[in-house]
């Protein structure tokens, strides 16, 4: 079994608040976890420590089974994580945001591939546009390019949906099925309702949820 | 050995430890002070060449001293924050820095009083009062960078990076400002470096200096301690201490 | 799906591509570039107005009016250090990426440097010429700013770091920065007084290397160290 991503009473503090206590969950090959609760109640923070961003809680991670610090670099670059910036400049191209998100990931890549990946969000056209001429929704489309274009088991995603238009939320649904078909995993927090599936599941935070998995 | 080491961090313990230890730190600063102040004052011979002034030594040697040495116990426990993640270390941090701060302005006003009857001028670029200086900016750069966090553990940890940086620094700014001066006045003559004190003068200011340091760290406890109090106020063993049920 | 291994020589893949991005995103916006040497031509000409035109008075304090301004020029460009990846994200996705991240931070502290440290000093000697400095110690201002500033970058960093968080850090960078500059400039403009002095300039210039040396061991570690805490918000 490919156990993938798990937490142990996990706990974070902030400024003499718990925002949860005692959080158990697991994240498996072929899931979407659905990270759901009200403003504030901590999904953003759970998404950062789960991804490896904030070293601030109590408890363990395990990543395959090894404590999360120990095999923090394995975990990074299995990781694709897009928060609620998007993380695009704005005076580089999409075809050059592209470019350098894949060398981070440690590849050189090819042109082709960043086409393709930009084709597939539906920026046939705005390749060589400079990002600050595209509107939110085109620029948040650049960074859902990525998924296409680098291809890592666990996707941690918070608000992917943000400014983008009613075909686009449908893609990303389809792609998010796509990748657990393939048995990738995804964590995901969205105001937007996801098409039910037998593969999603729910996690609650905050009042009346405190951390219960359904 | 580990199993110590967290219980010294935890703060209840350290509450009822320190509450046992500062007022031995309280009876021997009001001690030493007391002792080494009159007799430095009163009893010890005059400078042959500076005359009564020099007594000033008393007070401006014993805060440089403990301005610098405070420093360097802030970035250490900055550095036992950041690794072992003691929460107490923070604390202790966290007072330090204006307790520092205070000295350091001690130490550069009792050298600036001191300039008066040696160089005829409030303020001299001299090279240890040039290295307070800067000293203090550091420490006024410590204090402001932990003031604008809005999360007290982002604030914790910037401030002991910074301390650390500057701890790295502050020997290299040392030599460099004593380079620089000998440079540029290596006629005038450094009030305190002069080798042969006689045993009456520096008996005192030995006193003085331990004085200063119990001094320091009694109210670093003081201070810790309703630290721990205001930081872990949602805690049980705190409600309890302060009279609310749990 | 398979898990994925870390692709051999990431790590200079990332580095270039990090070196070329910054690179590109400067001379894009060419004002951030010339900024700090304009600021560096104004502060030298407001010197002469506010003390004296007199060329000898201004011979013998050249060399420390020229650090001086240098140092704030680049003071200046720090604040956007990281700023700008700050705002749009990047530098979130910079923190996420499997390679070190002290080595990919150096990669923008070197952009830093090549497009504002360099400059000043290539810059420097002209700004001599109006101060009457005096001849013979030109090339070692040109020397003794583009090594020291690299030094300047690198502390300044550390400081943009830890500030990048903050909405309103720029003073506060500057509190926090310019004491630890004073090493550099000590040695700095005093290299370019040994040059018109005629004495000996490679203590200096050595000296100044080694303080860059110290700089190159610690500063990356305290800048990825402070940008994690700065992401924490």
């Amino acid at each position: 079994m490919s156990l993938r991503l798990q937490a142990r009473r996990l706990a974070c503090e902030r400024d003499d608040r718990w925002l949860f206590r005692d959080l158990d969950l697991e994240i498996q090959a072929g899931e979407i976890l659905r990270v759901e609760g009200p403003n504030g109640s901590g999904k953003t923070t759970l998404l950062k420590i789960l991804s490896g961003q904030l070293a601030d809680y109590q408890g363990e991670l395990f990543w395959d089974g090894a404590p999360l610090r120990q095999v923090r670099r394995d975990f990074l670059a299995n990781l694709l994580y897009l928060g609620h910036a998007p993380g695009v400049k704005a005076a580089l191209t999409p075809l050059e945001n592209l470019a350098w998100y894949q060398a981070l990931a440690g590849t050189v890549g090819n042109e082709d591939d960043r086409l393709e990946a930009l084709a597939a969000v539906g920026l046939a056209g705005y390749e060589d546009v400079p990002a600050a001429q595209l509107s939110a929704g085109q620029q948040r489309r650049v960074a859902l390019a990525r998924l296409e274009l680098t291809p890592r088991p666990l996707w941690v995603l918070d608000e992917p949906f943000t400014a983008i238009d009613r075909e686009g939320v449908a893609a990303l649904e389809d792609r998010l099925e796509a990748h657990t078909r393939r048995g990738g995993s995804v964590l995901v927090t969205t105001h937007h309702a996801l098409r039910p599936s037998a593969n999603l599941r729910r996690l609650c935070l905050g009042e009346g949820g405190d951390g219960v998995t359904r | 050995m580990w199993a110590f080491i967290h219980k010294l961090g935890s703060p209840k313990w350290f509450y009822a430890i320190s509450e046992r230890l500062m007022p031995w730190f309280w009876v021997a600063a009001v001690a030493l002070i007391l002792i080494g102040g009159v007799w430095g004052l009163a009893f010890a011979p005059a400078d042959y060449q500076q005359g009564n002034s020099f007594r000033i030594i008393y007070v401006h040697v014993p805060a440089a001293f403990l301005a610098q040495s405070i420093f360097v116990a802030m970035a250490a426990a900055g550095f036992v924050f950041m690794v072992w993640k003691i929460k107490l270390a923070d604390m202790a941090a966290a007072v330090m820095a204006p307790l520092g701060a205070g000295m350091t302005f001690v130490a550069l006003f009792s050298g600036a009083v001191w300039g008066v009857p040696t160089w005829g001028t409030w303020w001299q670029w001299d090279a240890r009062l040039t290295s307070m200086l800067i000293l203090f900016f550091l420490y006024v750069g410590v204090i402001a960078l932990r003031g604008a966090f809005a999360s007290r553990d982002s604030a914790s940890r910037a401030a002991s990076v910074l301390a650390m940086v500057g701890v790295i620094n502050i020997p290299i700014i040392k030599y460099s400002v004593e380079w620089w001066y000998t440079l540029h006045q290596p006629a005038t003559f450094s009030v305190t470096s002069r080798p042969a004190m006689p045993m009456e003068m520096w008996l005192p200011l030995l006193l003085m200096v331990l004085g200063f340091y119990s001094f320091f760290i009694a109210v670093t406890l003081m201070r810790t301690r309703s630290e721990i109090l205001r930081r872990e106020s949602s805690k049980r063993w705190v409600r309890e201490l302060v009279g609310e049920g749990p | 799906m398979p898990r994925v291994g870390e692709p051999e020589g990431g790590v200079m893949v990332a580095i270039r591509a990090t070196l070329r991005r910054d690179l590109v995103l400067l001379l894009r916006r060419r004002s951030e570039v010339l900024n700090p040497l304009v600021f560096f031509a104004l502060v030298i000409t407001l010197f002469p107005i506010g003390i004296s035109p007199d060329p000898e008075l201004l011979a013998t304090i050249a060399p420390g009016l020229l650090w001086v301004a240098a140092l704030l020029a680049a003071l200046l460009s720090l604040d956007g250090l990281f700023r700008g990846d700050y705002e749009d994200g990047s530098l979130e996705q910079l923190l996420l990426s499997p390679q070190p991240l002290p080595a990919l931070a150096m990669a923008k502290v070197a952009v830093h440097w090549l497009l504002t440290g360099l400059p000043l000093a290539l810059m420097a000697p002209v700004l001599g010429i109006m101060l009457a400095l005096p001849a013979g110690s030109y090339l070692v201002l040109a020397l003794s700013l583009a090594l020291g500033s690299a030094s300047l970058s690198l502390i300044g960093a550390i400081g943009a770091a830890l500030t990048v968080g903050l909405s309103r850090g720029g003073v506060l960078l500057s509190l926090l920065v310019l004491p630890l500059y004073i090493p550099v400039l000590i040695f700095g403009a005093g290299a370019v007084q040994a040059a018109i002095l005629g004495a000996g300039v490679s203590a200096h210039l050595a000296i100044l290397g080694a303080l860059l040396a110290v700089a190159m061991i610690f500063a990356p570690w305290a800048i990825a160290a402070s940008l994690r805490i700065s992401i924490n918000g």
